[in-house]
Protein backbone atom coordinates (compact mmCIF):
# COMPACT_ATOMS: atom_id res chain seq x y z
CA UNK A 1 0.00 0.00 0.00
CA UNK A 2 2.61 2.13 0.67
CA UNK A 3 4.90 1.09 -1.92
CA UNK A 4 1.66 2.06 -4.12
CA UNK A 5 1.32 5.82 -2.93
CA UNK A 6 4.99 6.07 -3.21
CA UNK A 7 5.09 4.91 -6.37
CA UNK A 8 2.25 7.11 -7.71
CA UNK A 9 3.76 10.55 -5.70
CA UNK A 10 7.20 9.86 -7.83
CA UNK A 11 5.19 9.46 -11.20
CA UNK A 12 3.23 12.22 -10.61
CA UNK A 13 6.51 14.68 -9.74
CA UNK A 14 8.15 13.24 -12.99
CA UNK A 15 5.29 14.45 -14.50
CA UNK A 16 5.14 17.74 -13.52
CA UNK A 17 8.63 18.76 -14.05
CA UNK A 18 9.40 16.76 -16.80
CA UNK A 19 6.88 17.56 -19.02
CA UNK A 20 7.48 21.64 -19.52
CA UNK A 21 10.96 20.55 -19.99
CA UNK A 22 10.01 18.51 -23.39
CA UNK A 23 7.61 20.79 -24.59
CA UNK A 24 9.59 23.98 -24.07
CA UNK A 25 12.76 22.96 -24.69
CA UNK A 26 11.84 22.35 -28.68
CA UNK A 27 10.72 26.10 -28.69
CA UNK A 28 14.05 27.55 -27.72
CA UNK A 29 15.76 28.86 -30.60
CA UNK A 30 19.35 27.86 -31.86
CA UNK A 31 21.45 31.07 -30.18
CA UNK A 32 22.75 33.65 -32.41
CA UNK A 33 25.10 35.99 -32.18
CA UNK A 34 22.46 38.30 -32.56
CA UNK A 35 20.28 36.82 -30.18
CA UNK A 36 22.78 36.52 -27.11
CA UNK A 37 23.98 40.38 -27.82
CA UNK A 38 20.67 41.33 -27.41
CA UNK A 39 20.27 38.70 -23.90
CA UNK A 40 23.36 39.86 -22.14
CA UNK A 41 22.40 44.69 -22.83
CA UNK A 42 19.05 42.89 -21.00
CA UNK A 43 20.97 41.37 -18.12
CA UNK A 44 23.04 44.40 -18.12
CA UNK A 45 20.28 46.98 -17.54
CA UNK A 46 18.46 44.59 -15.19
CA UNK A 47 21.91 44.46 -13.26
CA UNK A 48 22.21 48.27 -13.88
CA UNK A 49 18.77 49.26 -12.46
CA UNK A 50 19.34 46.99 -9.57
CA UNK A 51 21.76 48.35 -8.84
CA UNK A 52 21.28 52.11 -9.04
CA UNK A 53 17.99 51.42 -7.26
CA UNK A 54 20.05 50.03 -4.13
CA UNK A 55 22.28 52.46 -4.53
CA UNK A 56 19.41 55.22 -4.26
CA UNK A 57 17.19 53.59 -1.47
CA UNK A 58 21.15 53.41 0.52
CA UNK A 59 21.00 56.96 0.30
CA UNK A 60 17.35 57.79 0.90
CA UNK A 61 18.20 55.88 4.35
CA UNK A 62 20.53 58.52 5.19
CA UNK A 63 17.52 60.54 5.79
CA UNK A 64 17.54 58.51 9.06
CA UNK A 65 21.08 58.91 10.20
CA UNK A 66 20.68 63.07 9.46
CA UNK A 67 17.64 63.11 11.21
CA UNK A 68 19.29 60.95 14.25
CA UNK A 69 22.66 62.76 13.84
CA UNK A 70 20.78 65.93 14.34
CA UNK A 71 18.33 64.98 17.05
CA UNK A 72 21.32 63.56 19.52
CA UNK A 73 22.94 66.40 19.20
CA UNK A 74 20.74 68.79 20.13
CA UNK A 75 18.24 69.24 23.19
CA UNK A 76 15.59 66.64 24.47
CA UNK A 77 12.83 69.32 24.32
CA UNK A 78 13.32 69.80 20.62
CA UNK A 79 13.81 66.05 19.58
CA UNK A 80 10.59 65.43 17.71
CA UNK A 81 10.73 69.04 16.19
CA UNK A 82 14.07 67.94 14.41
CA UNK A 83 13.03 64.57 13.89
CA UNK A 84 9.59 66.29 11.93
CA UNK A 85 12.24 68.58 9.81
CA UNK A 86 13.76 66.01 8.26
CA UNK A 87 10.32 64.25 7.26
CA UNK A 88 9.07 66.46 5.91
CA UNK A 89 11.68 67.93 3.67
CA UNK A 90 11.71 64.60 2.07
CA UNK A 91 8.19 64.73 1.39
CA UNK A 92 8.21 68.16 0.07
CA UNK A 93 11.30 67.67 -1.73
CA UNK A 94 9.84 64.27 -3.60
CA UNK A 95 7.03 66.19 -5.05
CA UNK A 96 8.51 69.65 -5.56
CA UNK A 97 11.86 67.86 -7.12
CA UNK A 98 8.92 65.50 -9.78
CA UNK A 99 7.12 69.06 -10.50
CA UNK A 100 10.25 71.02 -11.21
CA UNK A 101 13.34 70.31 -9.91
CA UNK A 102 14.59 67.22 -12.31
CA UNK A 103 13.53 69.21 -15.15
CA UNK A 104 15.66 72.42 -13.98
CA UNK A 105 18.11 70.37 -12.97
CA UNK A 106 18.60 68.05 -15.81
CA UNK A 107 16.14 69.42 -18.67
CA UNK A 108 17.44 71.02 -21.99
CA UNK A 109 17.97 74.49 -21.40
CA UNK A 110 20.77 77.10 -21.19
CA UNK A 111 24.18 77.14 -19.27
CA UNK A 112 22.17 78.58 -16.03
CA UNK A 113 19.23 76.43 -16.07
CA UNK A 114 17.32 73.81 -17.34
CA UNK A 115 13.75 74.74 -19.16
CA UNK A 116 12.26 71.60 -19.70
CA UNK A 117 11.35 67.51 -18.59
CA UNK A 118 8.74 69.06 -15.92
CA UNK A 119 7.22 66.16 -14.40
CA UNK A 120 9.10 63.91 -15.97
CA UNK A 121 7.85 64.69 -19.61
CA UNK A 122 10.54 64.11 -21.89
CA UNK A 123 9.70 65.83 -25.33
CA UNK A 124 12.49 64.31 -27.60
CA UNK A 125 15.72 62.38 -27.01
CA UNK A 126 17.34 65.93 -26.29
CA UNK A 127 15.35 66.56 -23.26
CA UNK A 128 17.67 64.61 -20.77
CA UNK A 129 20.58 64.50 -22.65
CA UNK A 130 22.70 65.62 -19.82
CA UNK A 131 22.35 62.33 -18.10
CA UNK A 132 22.07 60.03 -21.50
CA UNK A 133 25.11 58.55 -20.06
CA UNK A 134 23.62 56.69 -17.92
CA UNK A 135 21.94 53.78 -19.35
CA UNK A 136 19.16 53.25 -16.51
CA UNK A 137 15.36 54.68 -17.26
CA UNK A 138 14.02 58.05 -16.73
CA UNK A 139 12.41 57.44 -13.49
CA UNK A 140 15.16 56.12 -11.81
CA UNK A 141 17.32 58.52 -12.68
CA UNK A 142 14.58 60.80 -10.91
CA UNK A 143 14.90 58.61 -8.16
CA UNK A 144 18.81 58.76 -7.75
CA UNK A 145 18.89 62.57 -8.13
CA UNK A 146 15.91 63.11 -5.62
CA UNK A 147 17.47 61.24 -2.78
CA UNK A 148 20.48 63.89 -3.24
CA UNK A 149 18.05 66.92 -3.52
CA UNK A 150 16.64 65.65 -0.68
CA UNK A 151 20.55 65.15 1.28
CA UNK A 152 21.06 68.34 0.96
CA UNK A 153 17.74 70.00 1.83
CA UNK A 154 17.94 68.46 5.07
CA UNK A 155 21.57 69.35 5.78
CA UNK A 156 20.01 72.66 6.59
CA UNK A 157 17.86 72.01 9.36
CA UNK A 158 21.12 71.12 11.34
CA UNK A 159 22.35 74.79 11.38
CA UNK A 160 18.88 75.89 12.46
CA UNK A 161 17.62 73.36 14.65
CA UNK A 162 15.76 74.37 18.55
CA UNK A 163 14.83 78.13 17.24
CA UNK A 164 13.24 77.92 13.82
CA UNK A 165 8.97 77.90 13.80
CA UNK A 166 8.47 74.76 11.53
CA UNK A 167 5.96 76.19 9.62
CA UNK A 168 8.76 78.72 8.03
CA UNK A 169 11.07 75.48 7.66
CA UNK A 170 8.24 73.80 5.14
CA UNK A 171 8.53 77.09 3.23
CA UNK A 172 12.33 77.14 2.54
CA UNK A 173 12.18 73.12 1.85
CA UNK A 174 10.15 73.79 -0.77
CA UNK A 175 12.14 76.83 -1.98
CA UNK A 176 15.48 74.57 -1.69
CA UNK A 177 14.24 71.56 -3.55
CA UNK A 178 12.30 73.27 -6.63
CA UNK A 179 15.30 75.93 -7.21
CA UNK A 180 18.11 76.98 -5.34
CA UNK A 181 19.75 73.12 -4.94
CA UNK A 182 18.32 72.19 -9.12
CA UNK A 183 20.06 75.31 -10.51
CA UNK A 184 23.46 74.44 -8.75
CA UNK A 185 22.85 71.07 -10.02
CA UNK A 186 22.37 71.70 -13.56
CA UNK A 187 25.28 73.88 -13.51
CA UNK A 188 27.79 71.25 -12.80
CA UNK A 189 26.03 68.05 -13.99
CA UNK A 190 23.22 69.33 -15.91
CA UNK A 191 24.81 70.52 -18.67
CA UNK A 192 25.67 73.99 -17.42
CA UNK A 193 28.34 76.35 -17.59
CA UNK A 194 30.62 74.88 -15.02
CA UNK A 195 30.48 71.29 -16.06
CA UNK A 196 31.12 72.83 -19.45
CA UNK A 197 34.41 74.53 -17.74
CA UNK A 198 35.32 70.60 -16.46
CA UNK A 199 34.50 71.27 -13.17
CA UNK A 200 34.56 67.97 -11.50
CA UNK A 201 32.28 66.88 -8.74
CA UNK A 202 31.53 63.45 -8.43
CA UNK A 203 29.01 62.60 -5.77
CA UNK A 204 28.44 66.02 -4.89
CA UNK A 205 31.02 67.52 -2.40
CA UNK A 206 29.96 70.96 -3.93
CA UNK A 207 26.35 70.06 -5.58
CA UNK A 208 25.01 68.12 -2.52
CA UNK A 209 26.96 69.18 0.98
CA UNK A 210 28.33 72.57 0.61
CA UNK A 211 24.94 73.93 -0.86
CA UNK A 212 23.42 72.41 2.09
CA UNK A 213 25.92 74.29 4.68
CA UNK A 214 26.50 77.56 2.93
CA UNK A 215 22.24 77.40 2.95
CA UNK A 216 22.10 76.54 6.95
CA UNK A 217 24.91 79.39 7.16
CA UNK A 218 23.02 82.03 5.66
CA UNK A 219 19.83 80.50 7.73
CA UNK A 220 21.53 80.33 11.27
CA UNK A 221 23.03 83.67 10.20
CA UNK A 222 19.26 85.22 10.06
CA UNK A 223 18.20 83.35 12.95
CA UNK A 224 20.94 84.19 15.49
CA UNK A 225 22.07 81.74 18.16
CA UNK A 226 19.77 79.98 20.68
CA UNK A 227 18.73 81.83 23.85
CA UNK A 228 21.83 81.28 26.31
CA UNK A 229 24.43 80.27 23.60
CA UNK A 230 26.17 82.88 23.82
CA UNK A 231 26.77 85.65 26.92
CA UNK A 232 28.95 88.36 27.04
CA UNK A 233 30.38 87.43 23.82
CA UNK A 234 31.87 83.90 25.69
CA UNK A 235 30.38 80.87 23.62
CA UNK A 236 28.70 78.58 26.11
CA UNK A 237 27.89 74.88 25.34
CA UNK A 238 24.74 73.39 24.92
CA UNK A 239 25.73 69.80 24.98
CA UNK A 240 23.34 67.14 22.76
CA UNK A 241 21.05 64.97 24.73
CA UNK A 242 21.61 61.80 23.47
CA UNK A 243 25.39 60.86 22.25
CA UNK A 244 24.24 57.37 21.11
CA UNK A 245 21.45 58.37 19.14
CA UNK A 246 24.27 60.55 17.28
CA UNK A 247 26.44 57.57 17.21
CA UNK A 248 24.17 55.59 15.51
CA UNK A 249 23.17 58.48 13.01
CA UNK A 250 26.75 58.62 11.41
CA UNK A 251 27.04 54.70 11.22
CA UNK A 252 23.81 55.30 9.20
CA UNK A 253 25.27 57.84 7.36
CA UNK A 254 28.58 55.54 6.57
CA UNK A 255 26.74 53.09 5.17
CA UNK A 256 24.37 55.01 3.06
CA UNK A 257 27.57 56.61 1.77
CA UNK A 258 28.25 53.34 -0.19
CA UNK A 259 25.68 54.06 -2.10
CA UNK A 260 25.65 57.65 -2.20
CA UNK A 261 29.56 57.47 -3.64
CA UNK A 262 29.50 54.50 -5.31
CA UNK A 263 26.06 55.01 -6.97
CA UNK A 264 26.77 57.85 -8.90
CA UNK A 265 28.07 56.20 -11.37
CA UNK A 266 24.30 55.41 -11.97
CA UNK A 267 25.57 51.83 -13.85
CA UNK A 268 26.89 49.10 -12.39
CA UNK A 269 30.67 48.96 -13.57
CA UNK A 270 33.53 47.44 -11.76
CA UNK A 271 35.07 50.80 -10.73
CA UNK A 272 32.31 51.12 -7.85
CA UNK A 273 34.51 49.06 -5.62
CA UNK A 274 36.96 51.46 -5.83
CA UNK A 275 35.27 54.49 -4.82
CA UNK A 276 33.62 52.16 -1.96
CA UNK A 277 37.25 51.53 -1.05
CA UNK A 278 38.14 55.27 -1.48
CA UNK A 279 35.22 56.32 0.44
CA UNK A 280 36.09 54.30 2.99
CA UNK A 281 39.52 55.06 3.93
CA UNK A 282 38.80 58.84 3.50
CA UNK A 283 35.99 58.64 6.04
CA UNK A 284 38.67 56.11 9.04
CA UNK A 285 41.51 58.79 8.28
CA UNK A 286 38.36 61.61 9.26
CA UNK A 287 37.12 60.03 11.83
CA UNK A 288 41.25 59.57 13.33
CA UNK A 289 42.52 62.80 12.65
CA UNK A 290 39.21 64.74 14.34
CA UNK A 291 39.53 62.46 17.26
CA UNK A 292 43.54 62.89 18.12
CA UNK A 293 43.29 66.50 16.79
CA UNK A 294 40.56 67.16 19.59
CA UNK A 295 42.28 64.52 21.80
CA UNK A 296 45.56 67.49 21.79
CA UNK A 297 43.08 70.23 21.97
CA UNK A 298 40.96 69.37 24.42
CA UNK A 299 42.84 66.88 26.39
CA UNK A 300 40.54 64.31 25.91
CA UNK A 301 39.17 61.64 23.14
CA UNK A 302 36.02 64.22 22.35
CA UNK A 303 33.42 61.78 21.09
CA UNK A 304 31.41 64.16 19.22
CA UNK A 305 34.08 65.82 17.39
CA UNK A 306 35.13 61.82 16.32
CA UNK A 307 31.44 61.48 14.94
CA UNK A 308 31.77 65.06 12.92
CA UNK A 309 35.06 63.50 11.58
CA UNK A 310 33.58 60.54 10.50
CA UNK A 311 31.24 63.20 8.20
CA UNK A 312 34.08 65.58 7.47
CA UNK A 313 36.37 62.35 5.71
CA UNK A 314 32.84 61.02 3.62
CA UNK A 315 31.53 64.39 2.83
CA UNK A 316 35.48 65.52 1.34
CA UNK A 317 35.75 62.42 -0.48
CA UNK A 318 32.33 62.65 -2.28
CA UNK A 319 33.89 64.48 -4.99
CA UNK A 320 36.67 63.28 -5.69
CA UNK A 321 36.47 59.16 -4.89
CA UNK A 322 36.27 58.29 -8.08
CA UNK A 323 39.42 60.36 -9.56
CA UNK A 324 41.99 59.69 -6.90
CA UNK A 325 44.23 56.72 -5.54
CA UNK A 326 43.46 55.02 -2.28
CA UNK A 327 46.29 56.87 -0.47
CA UNK A 328 45.10 60.20 -1.92
CA UNK A 329 41.84 59.38 -0.18
CA UNK A 330 43.87 58.65 3.02
CA UNK A 331 45.71 62.31 3.11
CA UNK A 332 42.12 64.11 1.84
CA UNK A 333 40.35 62.41 5.18
CA UNK A 334 43.06 63.08 7.23
CA UNK A 335 43.04 66.97 6.16
CA UNK A 336 38.93 66.72 6.14
CA UNK A 337 39.45 65.67 10.23
CA UNK A 338 41.43 68.05 11.44
CA UNK A 339 39.75 70.94 9.32
CA UNK A 340 36.36 70.12 10.36
CA UNK A 341 37.72 70.57 14.61
CA UNK A 342 39.46 74.20 13.55
CA UNK A 343 36.44 75.35 11.51
CA UNK A 344 33.47 74.26 14.66
CA UNK A 345 35.74 76.12 16.79
CA UNK A 346 36.36 79.11 14.33
CA UNK A 347 32.75 79.11 13.77
CA UNK A 348 31.65 78.90 17.20
CA UNK A 349 33.82 80.82 19.04
CA UNK A 350 35.62 83.33 16.37
CA UNK A 351 32.56 83.89 13.60
CA UNK A 352 29.84 83.65 16.78
CA UNK A 353 27.20 81.83 14.58
CA UNK A 354 25.42 79.02 16.75
CA UNK A 355 25.47 75.86 14.37
CA UNK A 356 24.05 73.48 16.58
CA UNK A 357 25.19 70.16 14.97
CA UNK A 358 28.30 71.78 12.81
CA UNK A 359 26.52 71.52 9.74
CA UNK A 360 28.89 74.38 8.29
CA UNK A 361 32.09 72.76 9.27
CA UNK A 362 31.17 69.06 8.11
CA UNK A 363 29.24 69.83 5.00
CA UNK A 364 30.72 73.45 3.79
CA UNK A 365 34.24 73.49 4.51
CA UNK A 366 34.93 70.07 4.08
CA UNK A 367 32.63 69.76 0.98
CA UNK A 368 35.07 73.14 -0.21
CA UNK A 369 38.56 70.68 0.51
CA UNK A 370 37.10 67.99 -0.95
CA UNK A 371 35.88 69.85 -4.10
CA UNK A 372 39.25 71.34 -4.75
CA UNK A 373 41.06 68.28 -3.58
CA UNK A 374 40.22 66.97 -7.03
CA UNK A 375 42.51 69.82 -8.08
CA UNK A 376 45.33 68.32 -6.14
CA UNK A 377 45.37 64.55 -6.25
CA UNK A 378 43.24 63.83 -9.31
CA UNK A 379 45.10 60.82 -10.91
CA UNK A 380 44.42 62.82 -14.92
CA UNK A 381 44.92 66.57 -14.28
CA UNK A 382 46.13 66.77 -10.73
CA UNK A 383 48.13 69.10 -9.47
CA UNK A 384 50.26 66.73 -7.67
CA UNK A 385 50.24 64.24 -10.51
CA UNK A 386 51.67 66.62 -13.44
CA UNK A 387 48.39 68.21 -14.56
CA UNK A 388 49.23 71.74 -13.78
CA UNK A 389 46.54 74.43 -11.72
CA UNK A 390 44.57 74.74 -14.52
CA UNK A 391 41.96 72.16 -12.97
CA UNK A 392 42.79 73.33 -9.26
CA UNK A 393 41.28 77.18 -10.94
CA UNK A 394 38.00 75.39 -12.56
CA UNK A 395 37.46 74.04 -9.29
CA UNK A 396 38.31 76.61 -7.01
CA UNK A 397 36.08 78.74 -9.31
CA UNK A 398 33.30 76.74 -9.05
CA UNK A 399 33.55 76.25 -4.78
CA UNK A 400 33.07 80.04 -4.86
CA UNK A 401 30.00 80.58 -7.83
CA UNK A 402 28.33 77.78 -5.52
CA UNK A 403 28.95 79.69 -2.32
CA UNK A 404 27.77 83.23 -4.11
CA UNK A 405 24.77 81.49 -5.29
CA UNK A 406 23.66 80.16 -2.15
CA UNK A 407 24.74 83.42 -0.35
CA UNK A 408 22.31 85.72 -2.35
CA UNK A 409 19.32 83.19 -2.42
CA UNK A 410 19.71 82.12 1.27
CA UNK A 411 19.68 85.61 2.67
CA UNK A 412 16.97 86.61 0.22
CA UNK A 413 14.72 83.26 1.10
CA UNK A 414 15.25 83.46 4.80
CA UNK A 415 14.87 87.81 5.18
CA UNK A 416 11.33 87.07 2.94
CA UNK A 417 10.25 84.42 5.28
CA UNK A 418 10.85 86.30 8.35
CA UNK A 419 9.30 89.43 6.59
CA UNK A 420 6.20 87.52 5.83
CA UNK A 421 6.21 85.00 7.93
CA UNK A 422 8.45 84.77 11.02
CA UNK A 423 11.46 82.58 10.75
CA UNK A 424 12.13 82.56 14.62
CA UNK A 425 9.75 81.34 17.40
CA UNK A 426 9.00 83.54 20.39
CA UNK A 427 11.45 83.40 23.71
CA UNK A 428 8.89 81.46 25.92
CA UNK A 429 8.40 78.49 22.96
CA UNK A 430 12.11 78.37 22.46
CA UNK A 431 12.68 77.83 26.14
CA UNK A 432 10.31 75.35 26.97
CA UNK A 433 10.98 73.47 23.28
CA UNK A 434 9.62 72.95 20.63
CA UNK A 435 7.80 69.67 20.76
CA UNK A 436 5.15 71.16 23.05
CA UNK A 437 5.02 74.36 21.68
CA UNK A 438 4.93 73.39 17.93
CA UNK A 439 3.83 69.81 17.80
CA UNK A 440 1.76 69.61 21.06
CA UNK A 441 3.92 66.59 22.26
CA UNK A 442 6.93 65.35 23.65
CA UNK A 443 9.66 62.91 22.49
CA UNK A 444 10.48 61.39 26.21
CA UNK A 445 6.52 61.14 27.57
CA UNK A 446 7.39 59.73 31.13
CA UNK A 447 10.76 60.78 31.29
CA UNK A 448 12.40 63.53 33.62
CA UNK A 449 14.01 65.86 31.81
CA UNK A 450 15.99 68.86 33.13
CA UNK A 451 15.58 72.12 31.22
CA UNK A 452 18.88 73.91 32.25
CA UNK A 453 19.30 76.09 29.21
CA UNK B 1 18.28 80.79 59.77
CA UNK B 2 15.27 80.47 57.27
CA UNK B 3 14.89 77.96 54.38
CA UNK B 4 13.47 79.46 51.03
CA UNK B 5 11.96 76.95 48.79
CA UNK B 6 10.15 78.07 45.54
CA UNK B 7 8.71 76.29 42.74
CA UNK B 8 8.95 78.14 39.40
CA UNK B 9 8.55 77.73 35.53
CA UNK B 10 11.39 75.41 34.09
CA UNK B 11 12.56 78.08 31.65
CA UNK B 12 13.05 80.97 34.26
CA UNK B 13 15.63 78.54 35.35
CA UNK B 14 18.26 80.69 34.21
CA UNK B 15 17.00 83.86 34.82
CA UNK B 16 16.71 83.06 38.28
CA UNK B 17 20.21 81.92 39.02
CA UNK B 18 21.08 84.93 37.15
CA UNK B 19 19.05 87.18 39.81
CA UNK B 20 20.35 84.98 42.62
CA UNK B 21 24.40 85.21 41.29
CA UNK B 22 23.72 88.95 41.34
CA UNK B 23 22.49 89.18 44.42
CA UNK B 24 25.53 86.76 45.68
CA UNK B 25 22.98 83.93 46.36
CA UNK B 26 25.40 81.19 45.28
CA UNK B 27 24.18 78.01 47.10
CA UNK B 28 20.95 76.10 46.07
CA UNK B 29 19.87 72.56 45.70
CA UNK B 30 17.30 72.10 42.20
CA UNK B 31 15.16 69.53 41.55
CA UNK B 32 12.76 68.70 39.23
CA UNK B 33 8.64 68.87 40.42
CA UNK B 34 5.28 67.95 39.33
CA UNK B 35 2.71 70.31 40.63
CA UNK B 36 -0.76 72.39 39.91
CA UNK B 37 -2.34 74.93 41.31
CA UNK B 38 -4.15 78.01 39.71
CA UNK B 39 -2.97 77.46 36.49
CA UNK B 40 -4.51 74.44 35.57
CA UNK B 41 -2.81 71.91 32.97
CA UNK B 42 -2.38 72.27 29.53
CA UNK B 43 -3.39 69.58 26.75
CA UNK B 44 -1.30 67.58 24.90
CA UNK B 45 -2.33 65.80 21.53
CA UNK B 46 -1.07 62.40 20.63
CA UNK B 47 -1.72 60.79 17.32
CA UNK B 48 -5.18 62.68 17.48
CA UNK B 49 -6.07 61.94 20.80
CA UNK B 50 -6.03 64.74 23.54
CA UNK B 51 -5.19 64.57 27.00
CA UNK B 52 -5.00 67.01 29.70
CA UNK B 53 -1.95 67.08 31.68
CA UNK B 54 -2.94 68.70 35.09
CA UNK B 55 0.32 68.13 36.83
CA UNK B 56 3.19 70.61 35.43
CA UNK B 57 6.45 70.45 35.22
CA UNK B 58 8.08 73.10 37.72
CA UNK B 59 11.88 73.49 39.47
CA UNK B 60 11.48 73.35 43.03
CA UNK B 61 14.80 75.62 44.31
CA UNK B 62 15.91 75.14 47.82
CA UNK B 63 18.41 77.79 49.55
CA UNK B 64 19.29 78.12 53.26
CA UNK B 65 20.36 81.53 54.02
CA UNK B 66 21.11 83.15 57.21
CA UNK B 67 17.87 86.25 58.07
CA UNK B 68 19.60 88.88 56.68
CA UNK B 69 19.64 86.98 53.31
CA UNK B 70 15.44 86.28 53.13
CA UNK B 71 14.47 89.26 51.50
CA UNK B 72 17.53 89.64 49.37
CA UNK B 73 17.13 86.09 48.29
CA UNK B 74 13.34 86.43 47.48
CA UNK B 75 13.16 89.16 45.68
CA UNK B 76 16.06 87.79 43.12
CA UNK B 77 13.73 84.84 42.92
CA UNK B 78 10.73 87.06 42.10
CA UNK B 79 13.02 89.10 39.61
CA UNK B 80 14.11 85.88 37.66
CA UNK B 81 10.88 83.94 38.00
CA UNK B 82 8.10 86.65 37.34
CA UNK B 83 6.14 86.77 33.54
CA UNK B 84 2.88 87.96 35.46
CA UNK B 85 1.20 85.24 34.04
CA UNK B 86 -0.84 82.55 36.12
CA UNK B 87 1.40 80.01 36.88
CA UNK B 88 4.92 81.72 37.93
CA UNK B 89 5.21 79.83 40.90
CA UNK B 90 5.24 80.37 44.34
CA UNK B 91 8.22 81.00 47.71
CA UNK B 92 8.01 79.06 50.84
CA UNK B 93 10.11 80.33 54.15
CA UNK B 94 9.83 77.96 56.61
CA UNK B 95 12.23 78.70 59.79
CA UNK B 96 15.11 76.08 60.21
CA UNK B 97 16.68 74.48 63.03
CA UNK B 98 19.82 73.62 62.42
CA UNK B 99 22.67 73.07 59.71
CA UNK B 100 25.84 71.38 59.68
CA UNK B 101 28.92 71.51 57.24
CA UNK B 102 29.63 67.50 56.92
CA UNK B 103 33.15 68.53 55.90
CA UNK B 104 34.00 70.30 58.93
CA UNK B 105 31.29 70.09 61.51
CA UNK B 106 30.84 74.15 61.72
CA UNK B 107 27.26 74.94 62.43
CA UNK B 108 24.49 77.55 61.58
CA UNK B 109 25.22 80.53 60.61
CA UNK B 110 29.01 79.70 59.39
CA UNK B 111 27.84 76.56 58.19
CA UNK B 112 24.78 77.85 55.44
CA UNK B 113 26.98 80.98 54.26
Amino acid sequence: MIFRKRFISVMLLLFVVVLPIVLFAAENPEPTIAGNAEAIKTTKLAIDTVWVLLAGVLVMFMQAGFAMVEAGFNQAKNAGNILMKNLVDFCVGSIAFWIVGFGLMFGAGNGFVGLSGFFLKATSDATFASLSWSPVGLQLKYFFQLVFCATAATIVSGAMAGRTKYSSYIIYSLVISAVIYPVIGHWIWGGGWLGNLGMLDFAGSTVVHSTGAWLGLTGAIVLGPRIGKYTNGKSNAIPGHNILLAGLGVFILWFGWFGFNPGSTMEAIPSISHIAVTTNIAAAAGALSAMFTAWKLFGKADVSMSLNGVLAGLVAITAPCAFVGIGSALLIGLVAGVLVVFAVIFIDRVLKIDDPVGAVAVHGVCGTWGTLSIGLFATEGGLFFGGGAKLLGIQALGVVSVFAWCMVTGFALFYAIKAFNGLRVSREEELRGLDIEEHGMESYDGFQIFTLQ
Amino acid sequence: MKLITAYIRPEKLRDVKKALFKAEVQKMSVTNALGCGQQGGYTTTYRGVISEINLLKKIRIDIGVNDDFVKKTVNAIIEGAKTNNIGDGKIFVTDLLECIRIRTGETDSEAIG
